[in-house]
């Protein structure tokens, strides 16, 4: 049985909306960070499948790209979490609250 | 199996690289290694201002560079290079141009804070050269995957800037705020890109022009879809309403150097994408992305010019103010005319410098600690320091558009844009939130120029005006003549601290000449601006 592309664009949409909806609502700055990895490879997904469907190599490249891009936003995501976490119990975003106005 | 991996390998061949087309990236990028590996070889620590000097040293050449590609576009024409992954067009090489402007003046800006904060070290020069580049790999991508690639250079390089002042907490919660929001709105643009690639085959912006143009679509929700992911993405990260709310947090908790940088280079290249991708790919799908750019354009004027009212703390004052230029911007943009995006490029490239200078006031009145941003921190700053002083007005009313400055034809061009594409409500609009930015510049204008309270304070003098009455700690003295009363404060108070770096004052006057030279005779800016819009097709 093989299934038609529109199925994994189907997942791969879902799975970029529950991680744009955990972004916006979860309050644990890791957990928001999951969420745009899932977003991320949401992404991913949608280009190998389109890559497929349209039977065009360059899809699958762009996961590269796409990947190295994700590999670097999370060092530098990690640093910065650690960074401003380190004196505190728990990393949630509601005790980000010095800048407002 | 090995041999026909052997023959697959034969069919591939690498793409032709013009490696003059990306210079200016290419200078930026060994610049920062290179001052990355010669300040870990080197064990002593070199003189103040080294690292400075090379990152303006490497800014100007990057500029030349530029220079010489622009000189090139206009013999030659423009063209597309890299396998058609980079446009070197007019557009592209002020935009390179702009950077390079913006880093050069950024670090001078930097050095004075730097030392002053204790912090000064490579790695700031280093980080800010690679964003410029990302910032610069922006302007020239001619594939929607070169955009995202320099959005993704220049975002995670302005995210550790924003968190660079480690002592202070602001600056870490901004950056990641910046952090969180920034990975959200490349994601969303990046999704934006798959389905612009379902649906048109490829990544670049030519070929989507060619396969728009060929194909009549007649369920095109996925790629409408995607132009709006795409649109949103890019409206982050030139923090257009509704998608402005991390601004304003980031802007005032980043080191005040790092904002006027971001402020100019990230709002330069967000919009160099902009600009690029709904022209160039999706030109002929103008009815349907028109309405949104004006919808955005409408919203973010306001958003930020009312926000911009209630401001007390000057860095967020001017972050909303930044919001309402983007918008003055994006008015360019919706006129969707030549007139209208030389108007756009003219303010961008203009905002630039007064923006950067603005900041860089702000720097220096931040005093130590990088604390004092209040409005009430700028009251009587004319008589402690006149220089300072005159340079903040003179921005700030180049930022309300007063005329014989920069900002009252960038203003002008993209008004009168709007106005010949007949959309008048926005031309209407526009006008009106000008002036009521006019009021948040006077006022602060009007602050710096009234008495200085605040400096009394520090003597427990205080001063009331209405009573001509002053009293001091030891007793109270009645003083008819207030200007007594203010040599009298100042004495007691003794001189005030407010240094101003050499490098810091070099930026000001520069921006400052800069801002009125071409206010007054801006012939050579229009028309940079007016060549610049030739876009590969």
């Amino acid at each position: 049985m093989t299934l038609s592309g529109n199925w994994f664009l189907a997942l791969a949409a879902v799975l970029f909306s529950i991680g744009a909806v955990g972004l916006l609502i979860r309050r644990n700055v890791l957990v928001m960070f999951m969420c745009v990895e899932l977003m991320l490879n949401a992404v991913n997904l949608t280009f190998v499948t389109f890559s497929k469907m349209l039977d065009d190599i360059n899809g699958q490249s762009l996961v590269f790209f796409v990947l190295v891009v994700a590999a670097a936003e999370v060092v530098v995501g990690l640093g910065i979490i650690v960074s401003i976490f380190r004196r505190r119990p728990d990393a949630t975003a509601d005790d980000l609250n010095m800048l407002k106005g | 199996m090995i041999h026909t991996l052997l023959l697959a390998t034969q069919v591939l061949h690498a793409p032709h690289v013009d490696y003059v087309a990306i210079l200016p990236e290419l200078i930026l990028i060994g610049g920062a290694l290179l001052l990355m590996l010669g300040s870990s070889l080197s064990s002593s620590r070199p003189a103040p201002g080294t690292w400075s000097g090379f990152t303006v040293v490497v800014a100007a050449a990057s500029i030349g560079a530029s220079w010489y590609l622009w000189d090139q576009v206009s013999r030659h024409g423009p063209q597309e290079t890299v396998h058609n992954a980079v446009a070197v067009d007019g557009f592209s090489t002020l935009f390179l141009i702009l950077i390079g402007v913006a880093l050069l003046l950024g670090s001078l800006v930097a050095d004075g804070y730097l030392r002053r904060e204790g912090l000064d070290g490579p790695e700031f020069y280093v980080l800010a050269m690679l964003s410029g580049a990302g910032g610069m790999f922006m302007s020239v991508a001619n594939d929607l995957i070169v955009v995202f690639l320099g959005l993704e250079t220049l975002s995670i390089a302005l995210y550790v800037l924003a968190g660079y002042h480690t002592r202070r907490k602001e600056s870490s919660e901004a950056a990641i705020k910046y952090f969180v929001l920034g990975a959200f709105s490349s994601a969303i643009f990046l999704y934006g890109i798959a389905l612009v690639y379902g649906a048109t085959g490829s990544t670049n912006l030519v070929s989507i022009a060619t396969y728009l143009s060929q194909n009549v679509i007649v369920t095109n929700g996925i790629l409408l879809a995607g132009i709006a992911m795409l649109i949103v993405g890019l409206g982050f990260k030139v923090a257009a309403a509704p998608f402005h709310n991390w601004s304003p947090d980031v802007y005032q908790g980043s080191p005040t150097p790092v904002t006027g940088y971001m402020a100019a280079v990230a709002k330069a290249a967000g919009f160099a994408g902009l600009l690029r991708v709904l022209f160039s790919a999706f030109g002929s799908m103008r009815t349907d992305w028109q309405p949104v750019i004006v919808v955005l354009a409408a919203l973010t004027l306001v958003v930020g010019a009312v926000g911009a009212m209630v401001q007390t703390d000057v860095k967020r004052l001017l972050a909303y103010s930044s919001i309402n230029h983007a918008g003055f911007v994006l008015v360019g943009l919706a006129a969707a005319t030549t007139a209208g995006i030389s108007g756009s490029l003219y303010y961008l490239f203009t905002y630039t410098f007064v923006v950067i200078g603005s900041f860089g006031v702000v720097s220096v009145v931040g005093r130590h600690g990088d604390g004092r941003h209040q409005l009430e921190d700028y009251r009587g700053l004319a008589r402690r320091n006149p220089f300072l002083a005159a340079v903040f007005a003179l921005l700030l009313l180049a930022q309300s558009g007063v005329p014989f400055t920069t900002g009252f034809l960038a203003k002008f061009y993209v008004i009168s844009s709007a106005v010949q594409a007949r959309s008048y409500p926005l031309a209407i609009l526009s006008i009106l939130t000008a002036v009521v930015g006019a009021y948040y510049y006077l006022r602060l204008i009007f602050i710096m120029y009234s008495s200085p309270a605040g400096e009394a304070e520090a003597v427990a003098v205080e001063l009331m005006i209405t009573d001509v009455a002053v009293s001091t700690g030891a007793g109270t003295t009645l003083v008819e003549e207030v200007d007594e009363v203010v040599v009298l404060a100042e004495t007691e108070a003794g001189p005030p601290e407010l240094e101003v770096p050499t490098s810091t004052a070099l930026v000001l006057t520069l921006t400052g000449l800069f801002t009125v030279a071409f206010g007054l005779v801006p012939g050579t800016i229009v028309n940079f601006a007016h060549q610049a819009t030739l876009l590969v097709h």
